[in-house]
């Protein structure tokens, strides 16, 4: 019985790749991840050898050597030559092992002669890259939808694993991916590339890979950061060199064009009906994390907005807009004036000052917004 | 058949100076940590003190890539990024590299910037001869600075750092500023 | 080991002990607080049960079905803070306080009324931090690491307390130790020199010098924790000149040998347990010691092995890879001792062996996947993955715990006079250990898989596993009842125990009657 565990673990190595893939480590698409895999797999094969044999040995003796068996125990109990042999031998064993892992290691700490450098940074709960050789960069969201962690919706193929806005990077080149934080601790891992580095505030670390299969590839924050931590994956698509390079040329103008499309909107009316729709949508999928879609936050820790703050405040439009687009300092709530459209903000202000009961009746324009950020 | 004993006080007291000396250590780890990191290079911080600059031979034969990169922690809306993407340099040139700040709120606000060098070994031989990062950045309302980091590479940094990264993250010291030093600051600006 | 005593004791007939909730309130005899020790520590023992149940009702599935996010990760925080500091730590003081001056020789703890006080500070420090869970905000819930700046800049205000309930537990334990240091030193009787103390004193005796080491350290990084919440300043926060992975340097500093105090003590008890139903000298006594010795020293030195992601020069991530290899090869001559004493002997396996059995190969596998762990470039990829959550459940639960369970029935006819219902027992045993094993083992494949640990929710491919490890938790929590009927039941009535229950037991606390006297060794015992 008690082997049981033992013979799961051989019994692994013989299931079929597929299976294996679910239940062993994800073998991954990269030189250094295949390293990994096999050193894995050296470790795990010492280690299930040493376990036969003294486990083995174990149910020896407690098949032979109980008391109906061998009513009249032995009499040793020291043997210097036998004490010494299982220093030693295990000792050469670790050093077998150590080898390997540490031309591995060096291997994988070599960040030089990148061809890509990409700023992953960590916020409470999103990842956000900023491409260093272009003027790209933005969010990355969870995209499951809140009905389905509620079970009210079936449950999509890549739940918990989808976001709104990949990571794009392309084969064959070594991408350099330079960590950090504005909060508090992440870490970002994609296990399919063996990478996996914390985000500390205050400080960049780096880490690299260098992928030659395009694909999808998936991963998930990796230290507790809070009440989302669960909720903030990381998807990577590596294309190849020219669809990437096709992809960040569009990506660039997008962004470039959206920057100018701003300032004209300034000028644009967005009606009640309109302001409303697109609020509840940026409300959701930005707010609702920490204020709740029902707007009542939680308790002592985010402040709710139905029927309280400056959200019913009808002389407190203009501090309201303030702490949507400049935060709170030393509190979780962040300045999303660079994180959201003009357009996206006016929404959600506009939303939050008329949804869940809230009657101030005011509509925000984004130039009420510019007017704020241009103070 | 206690007075063949040792005494006990004698050994609490030792004991109880060990648990002191413990907890005095738990505190001496923070100078310790950073006295470690400066020497070894440790945690990638590059030092909080102007380096003077000493005349050193340049090394024509090397170029060291070095990038720049800027992040706002949360709470702060400023604008802030260096005015140059990367610079290419020799070991021993000195050279200079302006970062841009706005102030884009309605009220007067102080920042600091916190250094870090990614590969950290790079930070060893990255010395500063004159940093906005020395001190905290007023910024009055509205307002904008270009802020200078003077800087040469130690001759001695190893072949292998042939590219690194300087990163700055901005922080909002408004809550920790009174208003009188808040004044105070921005008059000298 | 020692064992003659040359006279035999006629304590029963002065044995009168005050009655009422004074005799225990007041109480300076080390069997009484040891049997607190022991009462509480298994109260402690269900009630993080109970939060590790809320934990795996909600991952029995995935989508979120019972508690909200935050809440998962109180629940997370403060199972690991009880079962580390109010179920582990006290059981093994509550052995110390019944059983080391009964295994020396000594009348009772060198420091009783400190020894009063270090029991009787404990559950104030858990009825605060249980509290906490119930102020606006939540408890703690930034994981039993407090990582800053989760813990400081972006906790709830709980925090305080939660800092407060730390200090407590770390003065009741320093006290603790020094209470044990103190009275293996001082209180030995004639002719029990060092060499001849049992396996389960010395490694007290180890254990007890860790914690006056390390448990100061806590206090100074809970101390820094709350200074940087509440007065301002940075030790932890880049803006100010800080270093958030500097609180993970410190953390570990205290943790890692934090983790070798939960277990040293556990193989003193094998130690004692399989020699007694092998009937058969334990095999290289000496080298167990040293082992042990080695053991904590190497303790403080591979602290940052639990850091490898955080961004360390190679040189640091080769230095603590190295070193925590190394660990291997004391713990490897532990286990082997324990193989070759269990070589052409005789043996029985009452329950008390059979604990002791499962612990060695279900701390071994504990101990394999800590060494696949200690390798840094594969740790990149294990770190923070329900790997460690099954590699360090493995070497607790299995471990530390099945020990301390093993030492209960060891000894259980010693502290109430009674045998246990060995039928009841064997249940115990055999529905924790099938129960233990559903729970844990499928949590390698979830973390080789990629689930990160900490998370109330996860991807489908995940969902068999975890209902499968839920359904173990579920088995074995129930199974824990068992054992509080055995316990109840063994305390109330019984079979009446001998002095000695156990054929090859060994040691002089077998020598005084069952039940144990109130007072024992008031005259020393002579040992040869």
């Amino acid at each position: 019985m008690k082997m049981k565990p033992l013979w799961a673990l051989l019994a692994l190595t013989s299931l079929p790749a597929a299976a294996q893939s679910r239940l062993n480590l994800t073998q991954g698409v990269t030189e250094v991840s295949n390293r990994v895999y096999d050193l894995h797999m050296i470790i795990f094969y010492i280690c299930c050898v040493i376990g036969v044999v003294v486990f083995g040995l174990m149910f020896i003796s407690m098949i032979r050597h109980r008391k109906s068996k061998n009513p009249n125990p032995a009499n040793f109990h020291e043997n210097v030559k036998v004490e010494i042999a299982w220093t030693i031998v295990p000792l050469l064993i670790l050093v077998g092992m150590a080898i390997p892992a540490t031309t591995t290691l060096i291997a994988m700490e070599d960040t030089s002669d990148a061809d890509v450098t990409v700023q992953v940074t960590g916020s409470q709960w999103k990842w956000h890259y900023k491409y260093f050789e272009n003027e790209v960069e933005y969010f990355s969201r969870l995209a499951t939808r809140q009905e389905q962690i509620d079970n009210k919706f079936e449950k999509g193929e890549n739940y918990l694993l989808e976001v709104d806005r990949p990571l794009v990077i392309p084969t064959g080149k070594k991408v350099r991916f330079l960590v950090t934080s504005d909060d508090v601790i992440h870490s970002w891992w994609v296990p399919d590339f063996a990478v996996k580095k914390d985000a500390n505030p205050g400080f960049i670390n780096e880490t690299w890979t260098k992928v030659d299969e395009p694909g999808i590839y998936r991963g998930q924050c990796a230290e507790l950061c809070g009440k989302d931590h669960g909720f903030m994956p990381i998807v990577v698509i590596a294309k190849e060199p020219a669809e990437y390079e096709k992809w960040i040329t569009e990506k660039e103008a997008e962004q470039q064009a959206a920057r100018e499309r701003e300032q004209e909107l300034l000028a644009m009316e967005m009606s009640e009906d309109e302001l409303m729709d697109l609020g509840e949508k940026v409300y959701n999928s930005t707010c609702a994390a920490c204020h709740q879609a029902n707007g009542q936050g939680v308790d002592g820790v985010f402040p709710a907005l139905a029927g309280s703050g400056v959200s019913v405040d009808p002389e407190a439009k203009d501090k309201h807009i303030d702490i949507v687009v400049n935060g709170v300092t030393g509190s979780a709530m962040q300045a999303f004036g660079s994180q959201l459209s003009m357009r996206e903000l006016a929404a959600v202000i506009t939303y939050e000052r008329n949804a869940w009961g809230n009657e101030t009746g005011d509509l925000i324009q984004a130039a009420d917004i510019n007017e704020v950020m241009n103070q | 058949m206690s007075d063949q004993r040792p005494d006990n006080s004698i050994l609490v007291k030792r004991l109880l100076l060990t648990v002191a000396g413990m907890f005095a250590f738990g505190f001496a780890l923070v100078p310790l940590y950073d006295v470690f990191c400066e020497v070894t290079g440790f945690n990638g911080r590059t030092s909080n003190e102007a380096a003077v600059y000493q005349e050193v031979e340049v090394d024509e034969s090397r170029t060291v890539t070095v990038q720049f990169i800027t992040r706002n922690a949360k709470g702060i809306p400023w604008k802030f990024e260096p005015s140059i993407k990367q610079v290419k340099i020799h070991p021993g040139e000195v050279k200079v590299v302006n970062f841009l700040a706005s102030n884009p709120t309605s009220s007067n606000m102080v920042a600091q910037a916190i250094p870090s060098v990614a590969p950290a070994e790079a930070s060893l031989y990255l010395n500063k001869v004159e940093c906005f990062c020395f001190n905290q950045q007023p910024l009055a309302a509205g307002s904008d600075a270009e802020m200078p980091m003077q800087f040469y590479l130690d001759p001695d940094i190893p072949d292998h750092i042939t590219t690194f990264t300087l990163s700055y993250t901005l922080y909002d010291m408004t809550a920790n500023t009174s208003a009188e030093q808040m004044a105070q600051l921005l008059k000298t600006e | 080991m020692s064992t003659a005593v040359e006279e035999t004791h006629h304590d029963t007939h002065h044995d009168h002990k005050p009655y009422g909730i004074g005799r225990w309130l007041f109480t300076t005899n080390h069997k009484d607080i040891g049997s607190m020790y022991l009462w509480f520590s298994f109260i402690m023992f269900l009630t993080g049960g109970a939060m590790a149940m809320v934990i795996r009702a909600e991952l029995f599935q995935p989508g979120l079905q019972l508690v909200d996010p935050h809440f998962f990760n109180q629940m997370t925080t403060v199972h690991g803070l009880i079962m580390v500091f109010g179920a582990v730590m006290p059981a093994f003081t509550g052995l110390a306080n019944w059983m080391i001056p009964m295994m020396i020789g000594a009348p009772d703890m060198a420091l009783p009324r400190m020894n009063n006080w270090s029991f009787w500070i404990l559950p104030f420090a858990f009825v605060i931090l249980l509290g906490s869970l119930f102020m606006e905000g939540g408890g703690p819930a930034f994981g039993w690491t407090f990582y800053a700046p989760l813990s400081t800049t972006y906790s709830s205000d709980s925090t305080a307390l939660f800092v407060f309930a730390i200090h407590i537990m770390g003065i009741s334990s320093i006290m603790g130790a020094i209470n044990v240091i103190v009275t293996i030193m001082n209180m030995r009787a004639p002719g029990m020199n060092y060499m001849k103390m049992p396996l389960f004193v010395w490694t007290w005796f180890i254990t007890a010098f860790l914690l006056i080491a390390v448990m100061p350290v806590l206090a100074g990084a809970v101390t820094m924790v709350l200074t940087d919440k509440y007065f301002g300043t940075s030790f932890f926060d880049a803006a100010g000149g800080g270093d958030p992975v500097m609180f993970q340097h410190i953390f570990w500093f205290f943790g890692h040998p934090e983790v070798y105090i939960m277990i040293l003590p556990s193989f003193g008890i094998i130690s004692a347990i399989i020699p007694a139903f092998t009937r058969k000298r334990l095999f290289g006594y000496a080298s167990m010691v040293y082992a042990t010795a080695a053991i904590a020293l190497l303790s403080f030195l591979v602290w940052a092995h639990h850091m490898f992601t955080t961004g360390m020069p190679v040189f640091a991530e080769l230095f603590f890879m190295y070193c925590t290899m190394l660990i291997a090869v004391p713990t490897g001559v532990k286990i082997f001792n324990w193989v070759a004493t269990m070589w052409r002997g005789s043996m029985t396996f009452e329950t008390p062996m059979l604990f002791a059995l499962a612990f060695v190969i279900l701390f071994t596998i504990g101990g394999f996947s800590g060494l696949m762990l200690a390798i840094t470039p594969v740790d990149f990829q294990y770190h923070d993955t329900y790997f460690v959550v099954a590699h360090f459940h493995y070497v607790l639960v299995t471990g530390a715990i099945f020990s301390i369970m093993a030492a209960s029935y060891y000894w259980l006819p010693k502290w109430t006079g009674h045998m246990y219902d060995t039928t009841l027992a064997k249940t115990h045993f055999w529905t924790s250990l099938i129960s233990v094993n559903v729970l844990f083992f499928p949590m390698h494949f979830a973390g080789l898989a990629g689930m990160p640990r900490r998370i109330p929710d996860y991807a489908t491919q995940f969902a068999d596993i975890n209902q499968i490890a839920s359904i173990g938790g579920f088995a074995f929590g129930l199974s824990q009842l068992i054992f509080l009927w055995v316990a109840i039941k063994c305390v109330k009535g019984g079979e009446k125990a001998e002095a000695k229950p156990w054929e090859g037991a060994e040691g002089l606390e077998w020598t005084v009657p069952s039940p144990a006297p109130y007072h024992t060794f008031e005259k020393p015992p002579k040992v040869e």
